[in-house]
């Protein structure tokens, strides 16, 4: 039951990373929770498909093609990501002033939300298909499979509390500075996964296999309860190689250029 | 144009065919949530095929932090894993979905 609960945990833990992240970005919003609630559904609904569909993932291109799924899933949603915080370096200052002035929403038009429910779908995808293959397991597993499934049950909700917990730090933080926080969370985020993406491309020899460059995993183990957190919400590997280094300091300039540069066409006055 | 880009994808569909043909096949099986064989012996310094067949019902995870390897394998199917070129040493895998008895090792030697 215990390493039931683990595994789903862990699982549940790193989309619930990315949907608290992805809340306080769009705190203040009007209708934010009817995208983001719209993302997860969709995700959960996708990681049933996924799941049953495995099979069929796995065999596609010559056995690789879970990797290149993965990979695909992962730089899909730092697109996402990249494209939110560009779009909100421009129009940040704005959307501070309305929420402070008005002290309501700011309507929905103004941002393009469904940048963010697309990014928190498929992170409910990607980890939600692995705990249905789990779960299906367990169900298939006979006698012992009810206290497995209490087990999965803590798990989830162990998750979902660590992922609200985040989310209720980060809304503590004042509204001019909220929105600063979370575009730096959003790109160490989106910096992180293109690295996860890079890892599996390696797996699926498509980018070539390296020794790590350091292993930090005695300091801090990345399946550590702080170390996957730290995965998640900045990147950390413990054992990254010279590619996923290169791939996360690259995207990480790339998306804080692209902010640069649209900050500085802003306009200076909103309407 | 055509005339020379035909025999040059030949070419090239061969070289790439020839070194894939070099990466050696090691196989690993899945049965009752246990590796067989549960050590794997690869020569070092050389990229290889895992190939592992899970012969349980219900899907696994080949997992390997030291070799930063992680694949889901369905139930009754079979998937590779490419590893290496690893230095000479021991390398730890488990099956993440039933880790109590799913343990086994690389040794590239």
């Amino acid at each position: 039951m215990f390493s039931t609960a683990i595994i789903v945990f862990r699982e549940v833990l790193e989309a619930a990373l990315v949907v608290a992240v992805v809340l306080a970005a769009t705190q203040g919003l009007a209708r934010r929770n009817r995208w983001i609630v719209s993302g997860i559904a969709a995700g959960l609904l996708g990681s049933l498909l996924v799941a049953s569909l495995t099979q069929d993932i796995s065999t596609a291109f010559e056995g690789v093609g879970q990797e290149l799924f993965n990979a695909t899933i992962l730089l899909t949603a730092v697109a996402m990501l990249a494209w939110h915080n560009i779009w909100m370096s421009r129009h940040a200052s704005q959307l501070v002033a309305h929420l402070r002035q008005v002290g309501s929403n700011v309507s929905s038009g103004q941002l393009p939300i469904y940048f963010l429910a697309t990014a928190v779908g498929l992170a409910v995808l990607r980890e939600g298909s692995e705990v249905v293959l789990f779960t299906q397991g367990l169900a298939a597993g006979g006698s012992e499979s009810l206290p497995m499934l209490w087990g999965a049950l803590i798990g989830l909700g162990a998750g979902l509390v660590l992922g609200a917990l985040i989310y209720f730090g980060l809304v503590r933080i004042p509204t001019r500075h909220l929105f600063t926080v979370t575009g730096w969370l959003i790109l160490l985020l989106a910096a992180g996964m293109a690295a996860s993406a890079a890892g599996f491309l390696a797996q699926a020899g498509w980018l070539p296999v390296q020794h790590p460059l350091w292993n930090s995993s005695d300091l801090l183990s990345q399946h550590s309860v702080p170390g996957e957190i730290l995965h998640v919400l900045v990147g950390y590997q413990d054992r990254p190689t010279a590619i996923q280094l290169s791939v996360y300091l690259t995207t990480l300039l790339l998306i804080a250029l692209g902010m640069h540069l649209s900050r500085q066409r802003a306009p200076a006055i909103s309407r | 144009m055509p005339r020379i880009a035909l025999p040059v994808a030949i070419a090239a569909l061969l070289v790439v065919g020839s070194a894939q043909a070099e990466t050696r096949t090691f196989d690993l099986t899945i049965k009752d949530h246990r590796f067989q064989p549960e050590a794997v012996t690869i020569p070092a310094g050389e990229k290889v095929k895992l190939m592992i067949h899970n012969q349980d019902a219900t899907p696994e995870e080949f997992e390997s932090y030291e070799l930063n390897r992680e694949k889901i394998i369905p139930g009754n199917s079979k998937a590779v894993v490419y590893v290496g070129p690893l230095e000479p040493g021991e390398y730890p895998f488990f099956g993440e979905f039933n880790q109590a008895t799913a343990q086994g090792r690389v040794i590239a030697e």
